[in-house]
């Protein structure tokens, strides 16, 4: 049996309190919403909290709601299946909707939240273990050993950003909102990240995410799309956001990102410039995921090969550069 | 949405350290809380970093809530909270209060078992029986929200509930038989099995 570790709990009733209690508490503090990644990573002793703060007095983080001009406020508290259920938003956000239903399974769309989904630990073979297994191979560089075990001669954890939700974000341009003991900050999701898979947020300990901010569409359209082994559960072991701005069926603007390849997710910078410019036909966006393929460094610590992850990478950014411009 | 602290050794410093664990408060307090599962309110005191499972299955003696993998990635935990499937290893019972918790134990009534019950049973769309709980749980959650699910939607719903027995074909068709159940349409018979018979004993020929 694998029993949570005996924690203070505290249940603050404003996200300011919240904020107040992280910065007492200290590192050893953990903001719990859903709980679905947090918990099993304690049961497996992957983290060790001492004090849970936890949301679910928070009421005003709970909701999605779209403005005027196709502009969405997201509470960083929404359920992810509040959001599958939410029509609206898979009309009018469709690539974002798909990007959540495709999380794990419905179950625990019910329990996870949007924001636990965005600040997701980073995930490893090596690491995602429970504590037997780990102390056989001596630990690994993310929890408490010495050595990557994913690359034994590198200095630095590799364990990878595997969110669904983010790349798609990124897309869209989104804003995070942050709330700190020294007041609320809005950043682009997109500098959430940081390429290292141990300190993979830039968010200091004691800012709460509260929400999420997309900015209206602007004739902006996007799609996800996920590889993984089984059709429900399992992480993304590739995920690729593209979303294209036309200017008549020329495209104007590109994003293009890839996710589970990486510690952060991955702006695939030379393959959008190159499609600028250009009609999305099937030969330019086969020379996209080309390009797209170079930066992709997947390594040897999820589901499937990474030399064929990688190459998935060419194809899923094809395939999503044409549905992107279906869209 | 979680930030935790780690145990981690930054490349810098390189060298073997044992794991630290994380200093437990002296002497955890029991919390005391009210707990309403199956229509009745329970008074019940337990440590707060207790998960709903480990409360019902060890505090209030409810056992027909299996134990699976603990993490998530089984759904034979799942109960109904609030009208919705979750899944009790991964739920602090401290949260618990004031929710509407029901079990598989919950699911018969004084007239006879559920419908999805008689339907698992008469089907034999459980072997070894140790998901069913789970299934049982995910499916009333799912009839009571959508009474005529297509068989596209059952599969969807139930995405998080592993059976290693069944190829899930026979459950797939005791959710639908027991939808058809509750919306108060016939059902075809089963063979070997007393229609009449509130529990659906197996009429056995021996």
């Amino acid at each position: 049996m694998m029993r949570l570790p005996v924690f203070r709990y505290l249940a603050p009733k404003s996200s300011a309190e919240a904020v107040r209690m992280l910065s007492t508490e200290g590192p050893t503090a953990a903001v719990v919403a859903g709980g679905t990644d947090l918990y099993p990573n304690m049961k497996r002793r992957q983290v060790s909290v001492r004090t849970l703060v936890s949301l679910r007095r928070l009421a005003a983080l709970r909701g999605a709601q779209a403005g005027p001009d196709g502009a969405w406020r997201i509470g960083a508290g929404t359920s992810l299946m509040a959001l599958e259920r939410d029509r609206r938003l898979a009309a009018e956000r469709p690539a974002l909707h798909a990007a959540v239903k495709s999380i794990s399974t419905p179950v625990l769309r019910t329990m996870g939240t949007i924001g636990g989904n965005v600040l997701l630990d980073t995930r490893c073979n090596y690491y995602d273990q429970n504590f037997e297994w780990r102390r056989a191979v001596n630990h690994c560089l993310k929890c408490t050993g010495d050595t990557c075990w994913t690359a034994p001669g590198s200095d630095r954890c590799w364990a990878v950003n595997s969110s669904d939700s983010v790349p798609v974000l990124i897309a869209m341009g989104a804003v995070a909102r942050l709330e700190g003991p020294a007041g609320v900050r809005e950043v682009p999701v997109e500098s959430l990240y940081r390429d290292d898979g141990i300190a993979w947020l830039t968010k200091a300990k004691d800012e709460l995410l509260t929400e999420l901010v997309l900015p209206p569409p602007d004739g902006w359209r996007s799609h996800y799309g996920k590889l993984r082994r089984r059709g429900t559960f399992d992480f993304p072991v590739l995920g690729v956001a593209t979303a294209l701005r036309l200017d008549g069926d020329r495209v104007a603007e590109a994003r293009i990102v890839l996710n589970g390849v990486g510690s952060a997710p991955l702006r695939a910078k030379e393959a959008e410039a190159f499609v600028v410019g250009k009609r999305v036909d099937a030969e330019t966006a086969k020379q996209a995921g080309e390009l797209a393929f170079k930066p992709a460094k997947p390594l040897d610590n999820t589901d499937f090969e990474n030399a064929w992850r990688k190459k998935m990478v060419k194809v899923y950014v094809r395939d999503g550069l044409l549905a992107a411009a279906r869209a | 949405m979680t930030e935790p602290a780690r145990e981690s050794a930054s490349p810098a410093k390189k060298k073997a350290r044992a794991p630290r664990k994380a200093k437990a408060p002296a002497r955890p307090r029991k919390v005391t809380t009210t707990l309403r599962v199956n229509g009745e309110d329970h008074e019940v005191a337990f440590l707060p970093h207790k998960t709903l499972l480990e409360v019902l299955r060890e505090d209030l003696g409810l056992t027909g809530t299996k134990h699976g993998c603990e993490l998530g990635e089984c759904g034979t935990c799942t109960v109904v909270v609030d009208g919705e499937p979750m899944l009790s290893c991964l739920l602090l019972a401290v949260e618990c209060d004031g929710r509407e918790i029901t079990t598989v134990e919950g699911l018969s009534t004084a007239q006879g078992p559920h419908p999805l019950q008689r339907a698992f049973a008469d089907l034999n769309a459980a072997q070894c029986g140790y998901c069913t709980p789970g299934f049982l749980c995910a499916s009333k959650a799912l009839l009571d929200r959508d009474p005529s699910p297509s068989r596209d939607t059952i599969r969807e719903e139930l995405a998080g509930n592993l059976c290693r027995c069944t190829g899930y074909g026979k459950i797939y068709e005791a959710v639908e038989r027991a939808a058809a159940v509750m919306r108060g349409e016939p059902v075809p018979p089963v063979p070997g099995i007393d229609p009449a018979s509130p529990t659906g004993e197996v009429a056995r020929g021996c």
